[in-house]
């Protein structure tokens, strides 16, 4: 059963028509599998260009059961299909967290594998493959294999950002954080400029959770101005009687309002530019700010507006991202300051730091991670490719689950370990059956 | 807090149906064919919401088997929704036996046998509801799909005598009429929006179905006019129509 669907991931650039599936079970699923020479899976469309679209597009959606949790351990199984917001429903009320979240929860646990997702503790905790117990995945001649560290190594790294190119995954089992209470100490300091920014990310690398956003348009004095937010989770002793009295588990309430409809996309710019204003500027914000937060606007204050990407209009958007490693800052700077003057990104920008990770085909690298909006335009490809040069030369790379336009070449140079990565899918792909737009434009698979 | 028993379990619908109870507590029993992907569900339904789930084995067409299956029922279910049947293929049922047979049973003489027996002890136990997912192509039979339709009408007959005869022993029996629904079944069809339910819209329907005790439900509001309108088509003229 198939079906011609237009789809777009959340960048809504490119669309693509395609053949969506879904599979209830793994029978379901191996039909599909064998009956195709060209898919990929699909979780929840997060991920911002063409990496989980290709001919045929196998959704994971409906092969959501969780299988195993371990409350007194922390150790959870599910199929690839569930969504974290899904599992922290589960598992907070428990005294248990995400090892490793992104700034969303709307995201399935086989995609959180697949792009092998950061949060902002990555410079603790590493990303989320470092938390994983075990994975089981179809590869394209239709048998389940289980891959881990240990056991089948190769297939097991080449799959943790692997971006759905060696198989299906199909569950995967991982350790959980145990937390105390359901709220985020937090600390949000005003940084007057990218020097200060800098020096305070590295002070304060002892909290487990930071990240900044930075206002892109500001040039000269304040260049890089920015907020810096803090975290750890609150021990039951920090809570107000309030919160105490609401319970030191509970789940935060859910409240999101809708994006109605595609807006112009200076519609969204001026709400975040209203938000950053209000938060520098806020009398009562002093330099630096202590409060006790429910976790969901600390870590995905982008999830109370649904479909906020409908609000870089119809052509839709791409994610900019790149990390630069921690001694070519001025590879940093000089991409900033070639943003803000251009002038055609968001106006928020997320940085954050990442700590060492050596994995084969992951993101990761110690350094400096920026990512911003672009709305698509006339000459936006190549700017973009002008700042791809200026990444390449720092020694950086481009996160692929953003990427929806970067050259083959970029990846080939940004990721050092992209030719053992290759060999590592054909060895399990050997057909390429596992293909995605983006992997044929990156020529990763052929083309 | 009472027990709901679901007969064809594994559709998107019943999915839905008992993830929607179970939420509010509601223990849960899983009847169905494939007892391998539902003792999955069944762990997932106790981790998600910490409630009891047992999974069945029941086949709606061998009907022999019902009253063991209902009489050994690991604990008592105070609700039954009949969520099982089967669309078939129209033009290969005219001229295949064995796929009209298929039809019919699945839809009607299955659903009959088994909730017979169910009805006949939640009559002696004077408490029970009955919730059974019909169709509105049983309202009037069409060319693209009358052997489907015809057995959902007698399905939708059934019900509604069963809510008759069952009213004065405080059984309370449901029809739920949804349109379209996006589910496997229907997958590779073209849906209008405004007319097809989610199985989660169905699911909630249902749930309060059950609780204010309604008696027969359109999931989608449309739907309601829209059979109230065939429904009064002069059969001179419907006959000639392309339906
Ligand atoms: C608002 C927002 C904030 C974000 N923040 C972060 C962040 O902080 N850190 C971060 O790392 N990422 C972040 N992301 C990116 C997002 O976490 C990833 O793109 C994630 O992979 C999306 O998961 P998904 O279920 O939507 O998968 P999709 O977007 O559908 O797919 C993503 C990739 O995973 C593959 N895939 C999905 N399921 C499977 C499977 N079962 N088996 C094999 N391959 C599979 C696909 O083929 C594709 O290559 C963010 C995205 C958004 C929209």
């Amino acid at each position: 059963m198939q079906m011609k669907k237009k789809i777009a991931n959340w960048g809504n650039y490119p669309v693509m028509e395609t053949n969506e599936v879904e599979f209830r079970s793994i029978n379901e699923l191996k039909q599909f599998v064998s009956s195709s020479t060209s898919a990929i899976a699909r979780g929840n469309g997060r991920c911002y260009g063409d990496a989980s679209l290709s001919d045929v597009t196998i959704s994971t959606l409906k092969f959501d059961k969780i299988l195993f949790f371990d409350k007194a351990n922390g150790i959870f199984e599910c199929q690839s299909g569930v969504t974290l917001d899904q599992i922290l429903d589960v598992i907070v009320p428990e005294g248990w967290f995400l090892p490793v979240t992104p700034g969303t929860k709307f995201v399935t646990i086989g995609g959180v594998v697949a792009s092998d997702v950061h949060g902002k503790n990555h410079h603790v905790d590493g990303a989320f493959s470092r938390h994983v117990i075990e994975l089981s995945l179809m590869l394209s001649n239709g048998e389940i294999v289980i891959c881990n560290k240990n056991k089948r190594a190769d297939l097991f790294e080449a799959t943790c950002g692997g971006m759905g190119l060696t198989g299906i995954i199909v569950s995967v089992e991982f350790q959980l954080k145990k937390i105390e209470t359901s709220y985020i100490n937090e600390k949000k300091i005003k940084v007057d400029d990218l020097e200060e920014l800098l020096e305070l990310f590295e002070a304060n690398k002892h909290y487990t959770y930071s990240v900044a956003w930075i206002d892109c348009l500001k040039k000269g004095k304040g260049f890089g101005r920015s907020v810096l937010m803090l975290g750890e989770h609150a021990k039951l002793n920090e809570l107000n009687d309030a919160q105490k009295a609401k319970g030191a588990l509970a789940l935060p309430k859910k409240k999101s309002i809708n994006f109605p409809i595609n807006l112009p996309s200076f519609v969204l710019n001026n709400f975040t530019v209203k938000l950053f204003n209000f938060l520098f500027y806020h009398k009562n914000f002093k330099k630096e700010k202590h409060s006790i937060i429910p976790y969901e606007p600390f870590f995905y204050p982008l999830d109370a507006i649904l479909h906020w990407n409908r609000g870089y209009g119809k052509k839709g958007f791409v994610q900019y991202q790149f990390v630069i490693p921690f001694e070519n800052k001025e590879g940093l700077i000089t991409i900033l300051k070639k943003i803000s003057d251009k002038g055609w990104g968001s106006f928020l920008a997320v940085l954050k730091t990442f700590g060492e990770q050596t994995d084969l085909i992951s993101f990761p690298i110690a350094g400096y991670t920026l990512a911003l909006d672009f709305p698509v335009r006339n000459g936006l490809f190549n700017f973009l490719d002008e700042l791809d040069e200026i990444v390449l030369q720092y020694g950086g790379r481009i996160y692929l689950s953003k990427d929806a336009r970067m050259k083959a070449n970029t990846f080939w140079k940004g990721y050092s370990n992209s030719k053992k990565f290759t060999s590592v899918i054909e060895k399990y792909n050997p057909q390429t059956k596992f293909q995605s737009v983006q992997s044929s434009r990156l020529s990763i698979t052929a083309q | 807090m009472s027990a709901v028993l679901l007969l064809g379990a594994s559709s998107d619908m019943a999915t839905a149906i008992a993830r929607k109870f179970a939420q509010d507590k509601y223990d849960i029993i899983l009847a169905g064919r494939n007892v391998q992907q539902l003792s999955e569900f069944k762990t997932d339904l106790e981790i998600r919401y910490k409630i009891r789930a047992e999974v069945v084995k029941f086949d709606a067409l061998d009907f022999a088997s019902h009253e063991s299956f209902y009489k050994n029922l690991p604990f008592h279910p105070g609700i039954t929704i009949c969520i099982f049947g089967y669309l078939g293929d129209q033009q290969k049922a005219a001229a295949d036996w064995s796929e009209t047979e298929n039809i019919i049973q699945s839809n009607f003489t299955g659903a009959v046998s088994i909730l017979n027996i169910i009805s006949e002890d939640y009559k002696l136990k004077r408490s029970g509801v009955i919730a059974g997912i019909s169709s509105v192509a049983g309202e009037r039979g069409r060319q693209s799909n009358y052997i489907y339709g015809s057995a959902k009408a007698g399905f939708t007959a059934y019900l509604s005598g069963l809510r008759n005869s069952l009213h004065k022993y405080g059984v309370h029996v449901i029809t739920i009429l949804p349109g379209f629904v996006y589910t496997k079944m229907t997958a590779d069809l073209k849906l209008p929006p405004m007319l097809t339910a989610t199985p989660e819209q169905i699911a909630s329907a249902v749930k309060k179905a059950v609780q204010k005790k309604q008696n027969v439900i359109y999931v989608k509001w449309m739907w309601r006019w829209i059979m109230f309108t065939i429904k009064s088509i002069p059969e001179s003229f419907f006959k000639k129509l392309k339906l």
